[in-house]
Order: structure tokens, then sequence, then C-alpha cells
């Protein structure tokens, strides 16, 4: 009975499949660091930022297909030359909005053309739906040990960043008084940004990785107030929805069409709005 | 001189039918985007102009999957993510709620993409659009959705500028604002419905942000704003067909890097026309 019930819940052959292990790693160390950097991202409000870093990567990624080198340096490259060139143009908030939409849209255009040529002109016909979709399950086991490596390097950019990043984040006014270098921490904390943001774009796919950077995050800061709590909480959720999402995706190939399988995307996004809908009606409840 | 003109304007560009089509429809889309941008750029909320038409590629991945009209679930997905939009961020911030509903909607997209297993060609042109595959049933459609998108724009007009600029005093007059917000909303959803089969999802955006952003450079009256962008977007469309009718290259593409160009240039001289002015004011002083 109870061998029934598991083997219904976790389909056979889970634990057994490499791809799954993989999946199950880099799904990890993803969530963990856009967990704790989405809780910035979102006090600061980057979410906007966040997810322009998401198109600046597809667009990097599709130039990377072009000139035939690994993605994951399409990513990053574009990522970083996006990434601060939008935290150089904007620098009121009110310019903000406006320079990461420009950017935006410039990088979405330059996209179109490396697509274009792409799918026109090579043999790559489904680099689209790879830049944009990715395939958790799919991810090239050589770079597994890059991604840990590149993900660690971010974490500890965030724990030397940590105390003027906070003070810059919550009181720029008070941060400046006491001398904090408001514009190299803002680089910095774009760098970091951009490279949470890129690995988990070539993880789980550009079109995706916003919600695992803002998810979690905006949970966590819904339910608690204090910092120490929320980065643990954002963690928390980013895990567990990120584990329960591969597990049901690797089901779901007994779903129709049989065999292929739902994306893990599809499930991440669904978890993560559900969680946030029962806390957002909770807590509005409670405040009025 | 002749070689030159066939040089820019290449035999068929204004004959062809479906290139009238182009024209006409193209048109009608970049008056409303220069005039719904115009409000998008006041009110900040860019990452929503940007949120409305990526959410509504799932609507299109949705209507090639169920095999319907493409408009009609461009349309509905469009509006619901509007007011989903508006709905969870009637509290304070709209960022992490834009984020999180464009998110959902991806993903739906993503189910639909991959149950319905669409050639890569069809995502292709789904996110980029195809402003030479336009036919005269969707151009009444679009004429139709325009007008009346631009009518409720000039209605609202008043309150909506109060409730941006100034959203305290707005309320202290009794402008009812989160009516007016969600209207704007919706009235952005429907635009964004219409451009898209046009531009494409990833630039809709384009049309909507950088003409618009580039008129508040140079203008800081409201009238002025609105025409000029909408002067700018028209240009930007016009100059975008002709060269991807010339070159064959997705139209999205110069429609992103001449609204850059435009946007660099006012602000470029909006910079100079500051620097001068206070230099000026700083030799009076002496």
């Amino acid at each position: 009975m109870i061998t029934k019930f598991l083997n219904f819940l976790l389909a056979p052959g889970l634990f057994q499949s490499p791809q799954v292990a993989h999946a199950l790693i880099l799904g990890s160390v993803v969530a963990i660091t856009s967990a704790i950097v989405g809780v910035f991202a979102v006090i600061r409000g980057q979410a906007f930022a966040g997810h322009a870093l998401a198109d600046f990567g597809a667009t990097g990624a599709s130039g990377a297909f072009l000139l035939g080198i690994n993605t994951l340096w399409g990513f990053i490259g574009m990522g970083l030359l996006g990434g601060l060139g939008m935290d150089m143009l904007g620098r009121t908030p009110r310019e903000r909005d406006v320079t990461t939409g420009i950017t935006l849209s410039f990088m979405l255009g330059l996209g179109s053309l490396f697509l274009y040529y792409v799918t026109t002109k090579t043999t790559a016909t489904g680099a689209p739906m790879t830049i944009f979709f990715g395939s958790i399950f799919l991810v090239n086991p050589s770079i597994v040990s890059i991604v840990i490596i590149l993900e660690l390097v971010t974490l500890l950019l965030l724990v030397i960043l940590y105390r003027p990043l906070l003070l810059s984040s919550i009181n720029p006014d008070l941060a400046y008084t006491r001398g904090v270098p408001l514009r190299t921490v803002s680089l910095l904390f774009m760098s970091a940004l951009v490279l949470t943001v890129e690995q988990s774009a070539l993880v789980t796919g550009a079109l995706l990785s916003t919600v695992l950077l803002i998810g979690p995050a905006a949970i966590a800061i819904r339910l608690t107030k204090r910092l120490g709590t929320t980065l643990l909480l954002s963690v928390f959720v980013g895990l567990v929805t990120m584990w329960l999402s591969i597990v049901l995706a690797y089901d779901s190939a007994q779903l129709p069409p049989v065999g292929r399988g739902w994306p893990v995307s599809f499930f991440v996004v669904s978890i993560i709005l559900l969680f946030y809908s029962v806390i957002y009606s909770f807590t509005t409840k409670g405040s009025k | 001189m002749r070689n030159l003109w066939s040089m820019m304007f290449s035999p068929g560009l204004f004959t062809e039918s479906y290139m009238m089509n182009a024209w006409i429809g193209s048109s009608i889309v970049a008056i409303l985007a220069g005039f719904v941008g115009f409000f998008v750029v006041l009110r900040g909320s860019a990452f929503i102009a940007h949120a409305l038409p990526k959410g509504s590629f799932a609507g299109a991945a949705g209507a090639a999957l169920f095999g319907q009209n493409t408009l009609l679930y461009l349309l509905i997905f469009a509006v619901g993510e509007a007011l989903m939009i508006g709905f969870l961020g009637k509290k304070g911030r709209h960022d992490a709620g834009t984020a999180l509903t464009l998110a959902f909607l991806l993903g739906l997209g993503a189910l639909f993409l991959d149950v319905s297993n669409v050639y890569a060609n069809g995502i292709y042109s789904l996110l980029f659009g195809n402003i030479l595959g336009i036919s005269t049933q969707d151009i009444a459609i679009t004429g139709a959705i325009g007008l009346f998108s631009i009518i409720s724009l000039i209605v609202l007009f008043r309150p909506l500028l109060f409730a941006s600029i100034l959203p305290e005093g707005a309320r202290a007059h009794g402008v009812p604002i989160g009516k007016v917000e969600i209207s704007f909303l919706v009235l952005a959803g429907l635009a964004t419905a219409i451009i898209m089969p046009i531009t494409g999802t990833l630039l809709t955006f384009s049309l909507m942000i950088a003409p618009a952003a580039a008129a508040s450079y140079t203008t800081h009256r409201p009238t002025h704003a609105i025409l000029l962008s909408i002067a700018f977007s028209l240009l930007t469309a016009w100059i975008s067909l002709c060269i991807a009718y010339d070159t064959g290259w997705p139209v999205g593409f110069f429609v992103a890097v001449i609204a850059t160009l435009i946007y660099a240039i006012s602000r470029f001289f909006a910079k100079s026309v500051k620097r001068k002015r206070r230099l000026l004011n700083q030799s009076g002083r002496r």
C-alpha cells in the first residue's frame, strides 16, 4: 500500500536517472542563490532589472549559438555588458525605469536579429526554444561544476557586500553620510545579480529565471520583517518549489502527451503563484 | 536621382497589397503606442509595458494549441494579465506582482508550446511578429480596437494625468484613483493585443517606451509630449518598414535600433541644452 503510494508520488526510476540527479543538484544551487540575491533585488525595487538581465542573456546566448561558443559565456557576457550599462545610464530612480526599458528593447532587437540568423542560416532551428525555455533535464553535464563555482563566487560577493548593501538598500541617504560608496556597491550588486540571473536562465530557460529570483523573495518578505529570517525563508521556499517541480515534471511524463513530460518551469511558476496568492490574501486581510 | 529613389524605396513598397496592409496596420499601431507610451513613461510603468506583450505570448501559444483566432486569445490574455497586475499591485508596489504575473503566464505559454509541439519557426514568428502577414480582416479589427482605445484615452486624459503626476492631490480632489488605474491597465492591455501580431512579442514594448521617453526629454507640456511621441513612433515604424522590406531582416530589429537612436539623440540634446543654460546662468551671475 505504502509502496504503491510512493510509486505514484515518485515515479519509478526517479533516483536512478543521472539527468534527474544533475537537475536536482543544479536546481538546488540555482534556487539557493536566486532566493538570496532575490531578497535584495526586491528590497531595492530591481525586479524589472532582474527580469531584463535574463533577456540580455538570451540575446547573448543567441549570439553564442551564431559564433558556436558555449552559451554559458554568451549569457554571462551579454548580461554583464547590459547590466553594467543599465546601472550607469539610470542614475535616479525615475530615470532607471525608462533606461532599463530602453536598454532592454535595444537588446531584444539585437536578439531578434541574432535569432533570425540562427534559425534561417544555420541548422540549429531549435535554438530559440532552448534559449527561452531551456530544460533542466537536458543541461550539459560538463557545465555543472562551472555553475557551482560561479554560484559560490556570487554568494561570497554577497557576504562581503552584506552590510553596506543592506544599509544602502534600505536607507541610501544614511549610507551616504556614513561614507558607503553607493555607486560601487550598486555596481557590485548588479554584477552579483547578473551572475545569478544568467545561470538560472541557462538552467531553467531565460523566460523563467525571473520567478526563481522574485517569487521566493516576495513571499518571504510578506511573511516576516527580520532580514535573517527573510533570507532563510526565501531559500526554503525556493528549494521546496524546485524539488517539488522537478519531481512533478518527472512524474508528468505519464500525462498526455505521453513520454515528453510537462516543463519544469510550468510547475515552478504555478507553485510559486499559488504560494504567493495564499499568503497575499492572508496578509492583506490581517493588515486591515 | 532615380537610382537613389529606387534604392530607398524598392519597387512594390507601396503597391503590393500585403504592403498596403502593413502600412495601414503599423500606422494605427504606432499612433496608439505613442499615446499609451506617454502615460507608461510618465507613470514609470515600463515593466508593465514589457510584461503585457510578453505574457500575452502565452495567449498566442494557446491559440496555436487550440487552433483558434490568435487575436482573440491575445485580447483575452492581455486584458486578463492587466487585471491581474492591477489586483496584485493594489497595495503599493507593482513590480514584484508584475514579475510574478509575467512569470506565471510564461510558464503557461511554455506548457502550451510543449504540449502542442509547435515547430521552432512558429515560435519565432510568435516572438518577433510578422509585419508582412497581416490580413485585411485583422486590419479592420485592429482599427476598431485602436480607435476605441484612443477615444477612451482622450476621455480619461485629465483624471489619468492628474492621478499619474500627483496621486495624493488627485485623491483629495475625489478622483477615483483605483478605477482610473485599472482602466489604464486594461487600455494598455488592449493596445498590446493589437500591436503584438505586427511587431512581435518582444518589440511591442520598444514602440511604447522609446518614442515617449525621447519626447519626455524634449518638452514638458503633456499635449506636446504626446504629439511628439506619436510622431516619433510613426517615424520609427515607417522607416523600419521600409528597411525591413528592402533587406528582409526582422522588422523588430529596426524598430528597436531606430527607437533607441531617437531616444539617445534627444537625451543627448536635452543634456547639452541644460549644460548651456547652466553656463549662461553662471556667467550671468558673475
